[in-house]
């Protein structure tokens, strides 16, 4: 068996393949938060509370009302979107004015409460939800067998991901988007109506954490800490990307998930805090992060 | 009167002085008892301990009849949030206030925290819901009881039967904590002493993980034939299911080495089915269980006890039982006279039968190895378990001669 750095390359290739999974998890979620810091300069801490959110609907949607696994990856980004329109016109919209850090507090806030209420109905040890008979199997790689689910979840991120890029850089809605951040009352002389534009892309960014969390309910446990226990690796990339920057998030959310996937082989306990070993060199070297520009 | 710094504090002694009156004259006449469960009512341990450990605590003072015998007894409740510094503050607040009993306690670190301020408040302390074996070991006092489990039970329960059914070589996946290596280490013991033998472990950084797939496919190549989770709530659910996922379950045996029965609620039997674990009281054991299920359920109706809960029905049963033999509240407000009164009174209630506590402070029950059922098998709700082996308690448990509790030596 071939050999690499005293660890078998089947194993290795293994964890390449792995670390793009847990990255494109890292990239929509960051990217989600790349889009709404960008466009509305709001630190949105809910956005793992929201995510968590998003598994328990997909769940929820089986459980009470029988809708299975392929509406609710339309069904529930939809859900969890109107809901972050609810917040952002009836809580986020009046921090805009204010200082950056009472966004921060505000979603910070509201995550603790989503948290808080999902404990209270569900229970911390969570509820049991079953991917999709169809992507149930494994596939044999050669070097591994890869759930069928799994692959499944890289290829829709991606898509998902490039959708989302190519709109915000390359489409008029997007230039329009990124003229209202820019210079907001001059885009409003056109016509444009900005606080409607604004509302729409919290609840577009906030939609992602929610496609996200379908995509996660058949793999991790859907329970209320869900969301927490990964917000803190979210925000690095985002970091490490460079605030507000939406290429940055994806491309720093699928390598972050690859560096991690390696350390997980060569020293396991490292695992957790290798993403902010890169986080903290990465601000030495650009603190504007690697695709950030500088202010 | 002017006011300076020496009459302020004057004033305020006084009226500490009048508040505690009434306090001292209750206890006197009305026989007043206060429990606090401190315990993780709002994260990863909540259905594992939290407001169900509460309703069988309140399930044991109407049990005992606390009224009729003219007691009145209080239920306080604290959330330790799994931070020993903020269970010490809670525990010293309790004491401080009159508790008389600190019971349930889930998450080691916390547990011995709060076991050495009952040694210096020198109050009553029933740790329920934690496992570490080293509660009554080198940390034991005489205020502090170790009721229901702990990690040497679990090792040589669940452990010794996978090997002994076959599964010699296993690979070890381990929460980076103090409780996530004790069990591994007392696991990987008992495994070395059947003649099997540890091919691999890895320490997985706790919390924050969530993704176990790099783990288990190292599990997978290292060709084990029992995959042993060293790790508890959330974790253990997402490495069953994700072992599921990569098939593992297919060609390893997997060792839950503590999941208890809200843990395989929580990933359904489709993923659970199969999995080999350890715990000291299941509601479907015998008549007795069922009853005191079926009494406790209206305080609890989403969440069936598991082990930890039951033990503080159990425990809380004892505690009063021994008080009211004391006849001397006095005495019974000492901790250290108060447990050593408890361990010279044998235990006997509907949650784990008749049992003891030993000298170190170690309650002794039976432990009961189950193979968690197949989705087909399983009749009425919660019906999860089929049991495979009774371990003895005087085997169960760590002999004294080697655990180091200095008051056994004294």
């Amino acid at each position: 068996m071939m050999m690499i750095f005293g660890k078998p390359a089947p194993l290795l290739f293994g964890q390449l393949l792995l670390g793009i999974i847990n990255g494109s998890f890292y990239a929509m979620l960051s990217l989600g938060l790349a889009i709404i810091f960008g466009l509305l300069r709001v630190i949105n801490f809910a956005h793992g509370a929201l995510f968590m959110v998003g598994a328990f609907v997909t769940w929820g949607l089986l459980h009470y009302l029988g809708i299975d696994y392929w509406v609710a990856l339309f069904a529930a980004p939809l859900i969890v979107g109107a809901f972050g329109l609810l917040l952002e016109r009836g809580l986020i919209r009046f921090t805009y004015k204010l200082d950056i850090l009472y966004g921060l507090l505000l979603t910070f806030g509201l995550a603790l409460v989503l948290e808080g209420l999902f404990t209270n109905g569900f229970g911390s040890s969570g509820v049991s939800y079953n991917g999709p008979d169809i992507l149930s199997g494994t596939l044999d790689l050669g070097f591994m067998f890869l759930p069928v689910y799994r692959g499944f979840v890289i290829v829709a991120a991606a898509l998902v991901c490039f959708a989302v890029w190519f709109t915000i850089e390359r489409t008029r809605l997007g230039a329009l988007l990124r003229a209202a951040t820019e210079n907001p009352s001059l885009v409003q002389a056109f016509g444009v109506n900005v606080p409607r534009l604004v509302a729409l892309t919290f609840a577009g960014g906030v939609a992602l954490a929610g496609f996200a969390g379908v995509l996660a309910a058949p793999l991790y446990s859907v329970n209320p800490n869900m969301g927490s226990d990964l917000i803190n690796t979210v925000f690095a990339v985002v970091v490490i990307g460079g605030m507000g920057s939406i290429g940055g998030a994806i491309l720093t959310g699928f390598g972050l998930g690859v560096i991690q996937g390696f350390t997980e082989v060569f020293y396991p306990p490292a695992s957790s805090v290798v993403v902010f070993a890169v986080m903290a060199i990465v601000l030495l070297a650009r603190p504007a992060g690697l695709f950030g520009k500088a202010a | 009167m002017k006011l300076t710094r020496r009459t302020l504090l004057g004033t305020a002694a006084t009226g500490a002085a009048a508040a505690s009156f009434p306090l001292t004259r209750a206890r006197a006449a009305g026989k007043s008892l206060k429990i606090a469960v401190i315990s993780d009512f709002s994260g990863p341990y909540r259905d594992d301990g939290g407001p169900t450990s509460v309703a069988c605590v309140k399930q044991a003072v109407a049990d005992f009849g606390a009224k009729q015998k003219g007691y009145d007894v209080t239920v306080l409740k604290g959330d330790h949030q799994n931070k020993p510094d903020v269970g010490v503050g809670l525990a010293r607040q309790f004491y401080d206030q009159g508790v008389d009993l600190v019971i349930d306690v889930p998450n080691t670190a916390v547990a011995l925290a709060i076991q050495g301020v009952a040694h210096d408040k020198n109050r009553a302390f029933i740790d329920s819901g934690a496992a570490g074996s080293s509660l009554t070991g080198k940390f034991c006092n005489a205020q502090s009881i170790h009721w229901t489990y702990d990690t040497y039970m679990l090792a040589q329960s669940t452990g010794g039967a996978m090997v002994k059914a076959g599964g010699k070589t296993w690979f070890f996946i381990t929460a980076n904590y103090a409780f996530g290596h004790l069990l591994h280490d007392q696991t990987a013991a008992v495994v070395k002493q059947h003649g099997g033998k540890v091919l691999g472990n890895v320490n997985y950084p706790f919390p924050q993980t969530t993704d176990f797939s790099s783990f288990l496919i190292q599990a997978q190549s290292s060709g084990a034939q029992v995959l042993g989770l060293a790790n508890a709530g959330a974790d253990t659910v997402n490495s069953v299911k994700q072992a599921h996922q990569f098939g593992l379950n297919k060609k390893m045996k997997i060792a839950g080495l503590l999941v208890f029965l809200n843990d395989v609620h929580g990933m359904g039997l489709e993923i659970a089915q199969d999995l080999i674990l350890t715990e000291s009281f299941y509601w479907n054991l015998n008549d007795r269980t069922r009853a005191f299920t079926k009494r406790v359920l209206p305080r609890t109706p989403n969440n069936y006890p598991s082990m930890g809960q039951a033990g503080c029905y159990s425990g809380t049963l004892h505690f009063l039982k021994t008080v009211h033999e004391m006849n001397n509240m006095k005495a019974a407000a000492n901790g250290a006279e108060l447990v050593a009164a408890m361990k010279k009174m044998p235990t006997d209630d509907d949650a784990f039968g008749k049992a003891y506590i030993r000298a170190d402070g170690r309650f002794m029950c039976d432990a009961f190895l189950f193979r968690v059922k197949k989705p087909g098998e399983s009749k009425i709700p919660w019906d999860y378990y089929t049991l495979l082996e009774t371990t003895p308690a005087a085997k169960a448990f760590m002999p004294m001669a080697i655990e180091g509790c200095p008051l056994v030596k004294a």
